[in-house]
């Protein structure tokens, strides 16, 4: 046991640095960039094009198209069980999303490393609390091996995810949201499905019913709370005129159950819940909203904010496209979903060119963009709407989240699900109930909900996933999160607005233990790795400190 | 924010050894009042492998005692579990793992050794690659999450108080006692101090000139989703520490940590580093037959350490109502017991189940001021030399 030798000294590390420490241990990045760029929607591959052609070194990452099991975890968009088959080819699927966006080509001519089918699980940079590494990286996985890719700037160009609220049945496969439908109609033709019923009727549920009635598919209604439709009067006629029911003042009671999960959707009006109806159908469209995908700004120690205006929590804004760690920059929704919500590729590719300009500002090498500049004037107006923090169409947007929360409470109560993947129900999460399966109870516990626990202060959303389990799951929340903010500030009476973000961490997908595995290491962390501290005295048992048995424990080490 | 008024004792910091010792307090009706600056169990207390097996500490036996009853004594959930398995990959970490079931062994506890076979009978996904282990058939593991928040609402249950978000930024001494700790809510009136608030114990206790060498640190985890449950949830091995959540998630740690300089100790910011595919690999090793499974999350905690590693836990001669307890990064596991022991400081002046007197603060008297550059244990410089790859 006595290990008292100090372990070999380690070519390139400090000697007079604890050894087992970190200092010095991190293995080099397998590829360096000037630039990367995560995300290969319209902003990113606008960003990693402008950048290319001003001379930098860029790599392009998107993870799409995904696999069949991430597609199966609803990560990141809620596919809800609704795509065919033929994501399980993967060359069919590659084949696929190179032939939906032309950009792609593009960047590869721009002399783009362009990555398809390559997850970014993580950004890692220097700051509070982490001072170890040489440099800025992001963790890739492609193929069944992670990797680290180094870089001096990072755009995220990550989108929106979908806005999920749940009813009594949503937990079975065909409930999908707009963004997943959206995907699988137009980035795969992959969608499994034949009639629908949209939740929503504001710009975003407008275009999920056109774009499915497009392909041929049926759209019985669209079901709205509020009494009048969200989106303009000329497009929800032109929706009306092609046969699509318009059902305000309506709410989804449940969702009916078929051997192939949704059989059809029963609504009710908000004012007469007995009243309700049954509309056959095989899958229901969450369309209600999207919220700008954040995960790795947050992995990355960019500072979030809440603007509503914005869509949710967004990075901060630093300057143009920046975020408030120098190296970081957004582009497109996920700093922020402009204007009615409807994903609009011409104003995502020119804020994807303006994070690109901003990239090469903040290298001192602006002089070289002149080839962004000829992208005009009316890219600068669109993208100062994008990034003011509006009160047009989406000011009411937390507003209409409460409105549509509410409604489902009232139409399916509160024994329905909220987090899929740990079973939690809206019940279970208001009373701060432990997981079923510890099968506890107690008077002590039966005295406790989420209200005496603000009693002690602010209830983060993080308490509520320690103590329910809700969000905890394999889709880290990207389900539930929005419904947990809402019940939280229902039931503490405090605004939705300051409900904290449940934490996002990396990996930021769910990634086989094996496929982490294959990050190269260095061989001072192999050759010094300890299961604790490594501190010499730590667990000499007690009796034996100070006696001269001591030795034979230095150096001990403890799991348990 | 609104003032906060007095207490009979009030406990600087609700991590699981402040607030288990103001349960132990508040059960017997002592006016105990814990005061966080954030939320009650937000920092390592609540981010740790939930480990229950202590035996290199004075507190083990008691430890041991106390885990089966905390449920029921609590009257909340703490998904304690008893029994540990450990096994090895290699030759080195078996011998080292024997040496443990010995020291058990010695202190009375039972420990059974197991060969290959048996590992891999007992523990579902081990591999081919399983040499042997020990079966420990007493300690365990709990939720720290879980635990931290039981301690929490029993305390407040026997009618202690907490309040959170409450920075302490000194104490006052009057006549030789500590009269009122000083907060951003305005200064707490007191009988008795605790301080138990990990990284930012030393910062507070030197406002009266006590010097308490501590030094913070940041270590990681990462976790699975999950898996069938194994009969045993708290197997070790191949360096790494941690257990199978009762949802059947693998939670697991280990390796290195980085030094951190915080000047009051609280930590600025928790991120986890590539060191998490680290633990992927060698959780991946330790059980191949789980290699598939996903990470779905990783976390980062910041720990305080002494220069020895050990815990310093005592009551002070001067000022004599001031109680000391900082684990040095070993706190969750004992805090069912480290709580009673700091009820015996502060209600009968010593602990009637175990000698600590090992962990007084004297023992670093003439510490030179430059303890943690001499050890090593500096926050790095944020680039260095890039090593050689494996």
């Amino acid at each position: 046991m006595n290990r008292m030798t100090p372990p070999p000294a380690v070519p390139g590390r400090d000697p007079a640095v604890d050894p087992k420490s970190v200092a010095g241990m991190h293995a080099p990045a397998t590829e360096h960039v000037e630039l990367l760029v995560v995300g290969a929607g319209p902003a990113g591959a606008a960003a990693a094009i402008a950048a290319a052609r001003a001379g930098l070194k860029v790599k392009l990452v998107d993870e799409n198209p995904l696999t069949p099991e991430t597609i199966g975890l609803d990560v990141p968009l809620k596919f809800g069980g609704r795509a065919t088959a033929a994501v399980q080819n993967p060359a069919r699927m590659l084949e696929q999303v190179l032939a939906a966006d032309p950009a792609l080509e593009e960047a590869f001519e721009a002399g783009v490393d362009v990555a398809l089918a390559t997850t970014c699980w993580g950004a890692f940079l220097n700051g509070p609390g982490l001072g170890t590494l040489a440099g800025p990286v992001a963790g890739l996985a492609a193929e069944g091996r992670a990797w680290l890719c180094g870089f001096d700037r990072l755009i995220v160009a990550a989108g929106a995810r979908d806005l999920v609220l749940s009813f009594d049945g949503a937990d079975q496969p065909g409930v999908v949201g707009a963004a997943a439908l959206h995907a699988l109609l137009a980035r795969y033709d992959a969608f499994d499905g034949e009639s629908l019923v949209v939740l929503g009727s504001g710009p975003l549920a407008v275009a999920a019913a056109t774009a499915a009635l497009d392909r041929g598919l049926a759209v019985k209604a669209l079901v709205e709370v509020l009494d009048t439709p969200q989106a303009p009067a000329d497009a929800v006629a032109a929706l009306a005129a092609r046969g699509v029911e318009i059902l305000t003042g309506h709410v989804v009671v449940r969702a009916e159950k078929g051997a192939f999960g949704v059989a059809g959707a029963v609504v009710a009006p908000v004012a007469d819940l007995a009243a309700a109806r049954a509309i056959a159908c095989d899958t229901i469209c969450l369309a209600l909203g999207t919220v700008p995908m954040v995960d790795l700004f947050e992995v990355a120690g960019a500072a979030l904010e809440m603007d509503p205006g914005r869509g949710g929590f967004v990075p901060r804004r630093a300057g143009p496209n920046a975020t408030t760690r120098p190296q970081v920059f957004f582009a497109g929704d996920c700093g922020g979903i402009a204007g009615d919500g409807v994903a609009d590729p011409a104003s995502a590719a020119a804020d994807g060119r303006r994070a690109a300009a901003a990239v090469l500002a903040s290298l001192g090498r602006a002089g070289e963009g002149d080839v962004l500049v000829g992208t005009g004037a009316a890219d600068d107006e669109a993208g100062a709407g994008a990034a003011a923090s509006g009160d047009g169409v989406t000011a009411g947007i937390l507003a209409y989240r409460r409105a549509w929360m509410a409604a489902l409470r009232a139409a399916g109560g509160d024994e329905v699900i909220a987090c899929q993947c740990e079973e939690v129900t809206r019940a279970e999460l208001l009373g701060v109930r432990p997981p079923r399966y510890l099968g506890w109870s107690s008077p002590q516990m039966d005295r406790r909900d989420l209200g005496t626990l603000a009693a002690d202060g602010p209830v983060d959303p993080d308490q509520v996933k320690r103590l329910t389990r809700a969000g905890m799951g394999p889709c880290q929340g990207r389900r539930c999160r929005e419904q947990v903010a809402l019940l939280v500030a229902e039931a503490t009476g405090c605004r939705l607005e300051a409900v904290p973000l449940a934490g996002y961490r990396a990996p930021v997908r769910p990634l086989p233990l094996a496929v982490l595995a294959a990050l190269p290491e260095s061989a001072a962390m192999t050759a010094n790795w300890e299961v604790w501290f490594g501190i010499d005295t730590q667990w000499v048992p007690y009796d034996v400190i100070g006696t001269e048995r001591e030795a034979e424990w230095l150096g001990a080490n403890m799991h348990l | 924010m609104s003032a906060v008024s007095g207490a009979s004792v009030v406990v600087v910091g609700g991590g699981a050894s402040g607030l288990s010792a103001g349960w132990w307090l508040a059960r017997e009706g002592v006016d105990v009042l814990v005061v966080d600056a954030g939320i009650v169990g937000w920092e390592a207390s609540g981010r740790n492998g939930g480990g229950a097996t202590h035996y290199q500490s004075p507190l083990f036996h008691e430890e041991q005692r106390l885990w089966p009853m905390m449920d029921e004594m609590l009257g909340y959930p703490t998904e304690y579990r008893r029994e540990r398995i450990i096994f090895a990959t290699n030759e080195a970490h078996l011998a080292e793992y024997r040496h443990m079931a010995e020291t058990c062994i010695g202190l009375g506890y039972h420990a059974s050794f197991l060969d290959g076979a048996e590992v891999r009978a007992r523990v579902p996904f081990a591999g081919e690659n399983a040499l042997g282990g020990v079966h420990f058939h007493f300690g365990g593991h709990a939720n720290p999450q879980r635990t931290v928040q039981a301690y929490a609402w029993a305390l407040q249950d026997h009618g202690g108080r907490i309040r959170q978000h409450v920075k302490v930024t000194g104490l006052t001494l009057a006549g030789g006692r500590v009269t009122a700790v000083e907060t951003t809510a305005g200064p707490i009136g007191c009988d008795h101090v605790v301080l138990a608030a990990g990284p930012g114990l030393a910062a507070i206790a030197a406002t009266i000139g006590i010097e308490v060498p501590l030094a913070p640190a940041r270590a990681e985890m990462i976790v699975t989703e999950a898996l069938p449950l194994m009969a045993v949830g708290g197997v070790d091995g191949n360096g790494l520490y941690g257990r199978q959540t009762l949802r059947g998630n693998l939670a697991y740690g280990g390796g290195p940590h980085e030094w951190l300089d915080l000047p009051d100790g609280r930590p600025t910011g928790r991120p986890s580093t590539p060191v998490l595919a680290g633990l992927a690999r060698r959780l991946a090793e330790l059980f191949p037959k789980a290699a598939h499974v996903n990470v779905i999350r990783s976390w980062a905690g910041v720990i305080e350490n002494t220069p020895d590693g050990r815990p310093v836990i005592e009551r002070l001669a001067d000022p004599d109502n001031l109680t000391l307890c900082t684990m040095s990064a070993v706190g969750f596991g004992l805090s069912p017991a480290t709580g009673h022991a700091l009820r015996d400081l502060v209600v009968d002046g010593r602990c009637s189940f175990a000698d600590l007197d090992k962990l007084r603060l004297a023992r670093f008297a003439g510490l030179s001021p430059d303890w943690r550059r001499q050890q090593g244990w500096v926050a790095a410089p944020a680039a260095r030399a890039v090593p050689e790859v494996v």
